[in-house]
């Protein structure tokens, strides 16, 4: 097979049998089995309406999307990506996030020395703290934003009510990610910023003393509420958001894509 | 001139004489006579008892200029395409879309990355539950709730106004009941959740910068800042 595509002189040089490997390749069942029909993968991609419409069908992130959406739907001003990046901040938050984890022990002293350490003794550890930090102040930020474009443009109109709904129970979640998040370095800052937090839990009425209690472990700020809010952080409530999230895209999708035009 | 089947010449038929009130037999006369001429006995007598006893021949002769169609029934044009949809304007997500997006998530990826190199994420002392730091300040998002506490009563700070706020929030959907989208149709919807937006905006401005030691007015200018991210 080497040999198939000789060339003049009969000897078949390094950048033809190199070629060669790449289109015995492709044309493989496994390299077929992997793309999918019409995959820019398998025969190249040139422009056509029909292999637009296969970059969006044969890719599985892509396929959040429609094939096709209203024109007024992909100008910036209409949404200025505000949805979009607050996905794309949770994602970069998540792998950050499994980084971050594989330096931190949520226990009471050394959740703050592993803290301490990350900035001195790990490749990037630093900023890769700061980009989880301010990734998730401005996460906050954005999915606020997207609410206030969403109300604005009247999106949560019929048929997308219940869309809404699911999108405050996200900010909720988010505001949730946020404040677990904030108490795990340990510090003086984490602790009583989430002192002063979860003191308003204490405020429920008729049985305040118990929400506090479950909420902390104990009955103050303590190593059981750094366990506690280490597991609410890092799998319960990324567990509960993605499924809220993937209710969200594809409500969007069922109730007809993007709102409007106005 | 090609045969019309027999048992729509009787359909036909039948329901005219339905309408007039007059025997089949006799529109079927009349039916024959006008589209066969020729044959309008034959098909007429044969009708009941053998439809295909004569079968046409293989090839008729069909006379130049002749029409040959008949309307059998006329169809209301909305009956079957009558459009639910009205037809939108759509571009395709690749490459309009997805560039746009990508485009946006490497600005917002390269900001991010740029503010991290310049600007630590804030690691104060080891936390020390005996010695409370003055001011003591939740996350910024809650210090709107914070400021309000120095208002109103905890209970109704603290529980009544975020958990009424959440669920009002929620619930706007089903209390705003204009269909219209439209800014103007919408004044009183815009009015007040820009109400709501910008007081919670200003409580959480003047509790995370003009509130000092004890939590009491400062400004920020004069006293310096309070506030960490």
């Amino acid at each position: 097979m080497a040999d198939g595509n000789d060339s003049g002189n009969g000897r078949t040089t390094l950048g033809e049998r190199l070629s060669g490997v790449g289109e015995r390749i492709r044309a493989s069942e496994a390299w077929e089995s992997i793309f999918r029909p019409g995959s820019p993968f398998r025969k190249g991609y040139s422009d056509s309406p029909r292999n637009r419409s296969y970059v969006v069908m044969n890719n599985v992130l892509y396929h959040l999307h429609p094939v096709k959406v209203k024109r007024h739907g992909v100008r910036l001003s209409y949404t200025l990506c505000l949805g979009g990046l607050s996905f794309f901040l949770f994602i970069l938050l998540t792998i950050t996030g499994i980084f971050l984890m594989f330096y931190y022990r949520p226990a009471a002293p050394e959740a703050y020395i592993d803290i301490a350490a990350l900035s001195t003794d790990v490749a990037f550890g630093q900023l890769v703290r700061n980009l989880h930090r301010w990734g998730a102040h401005l996460m906050v930020i954005t999915v606020f934003l997207h609410m206030t474009r969403v109300f604005y443009h009247g999106a949560y109109k019929p048929p997308r009510e219940f869309n809404w709904v699911v999108g405050v129970v996200l900010l909720f979640l988010t505001l949730l990610l946020s404040f677990t998040g904030y108490l795990l370095p340990w510090d003086q800052l984490a602790l009583w910023a989430v002192t002063v937090g979860t003191n308003m839990g204490g405020y429920t009425p008729v049985f305040g003393d118990q929400v506090s209690f479950v909420l902390l472990g104990g009955i103050q700020v303590g190593g059981p509420t750094l366990l506690r809010f280490y597991v609410l952080h890092v799998l319960a409530l990324p567990f509960i958001i993605v499924i809220f999230m993937a209710v969200h895209f594809w409500r969007v999708r069922k109730d007809g894509g993007i709102s409007g035009p106005l | 001139m090609a045969e019309i089947p027999e048992h729509l010449l009787r359909r036909s038929a039948e329901a005219k004489a339905k309408t007039l009130g007059v025997p089949v037999e006799q529109i079927m006369a009349e039916l024959g006579g006008e589209s066969v001429p020729a044959a309008a006995p034959a098909a007429a007598a044969a009708a009941p008892t053998a439809p295909a006893a004569a079968p046409p021949p293989a090839t008729p002769t069909i006379p130049e200029g002749v029409r040959t169609q008949r309307m059998l029934t006329v169809v209301k044009a909305k009956a079957i395409q009558g459009a639910k949809r009205k037809p939108t304007d759509k571009v395709n997500v690749w490459p309009h879309l997805l560039a746009i997006e990508f485009v946006a998530l490497l600005v917002v990826m390269g900001l991010l990355i740029v503010f991290s190199v310049y600007q630590d994420a804030p690691l104060l002392e080891l936390a020390n539950p005996n010695e409370q730091p003055n001011p003591s300040k939740a996350p910024w998002y809650f210090l709107g709730l914070q400021e309000l506490l120095s208002y109103f009563d905890p209970q109704v700070a603290g529980v009544l106004i975020p958990g009424l706020g959440l669920a009002g929030l929620a619930l706007i959907p089903y209390v705003d009941r204009t269909r219209s989208i439209r800014p103007t149709d919408r004044k009183f919807a815009i009015m007040m959740f820009t109400f709501f937006v910008v007081a919670s905006a200003i409580l959480t401005i003047i509790g995370s910068f003009y509130r000092g030691p004890g939590f009491n007015f400062t400004f920020p200018w004069r006293d310096g800042i309070f506030f960490d991210l």
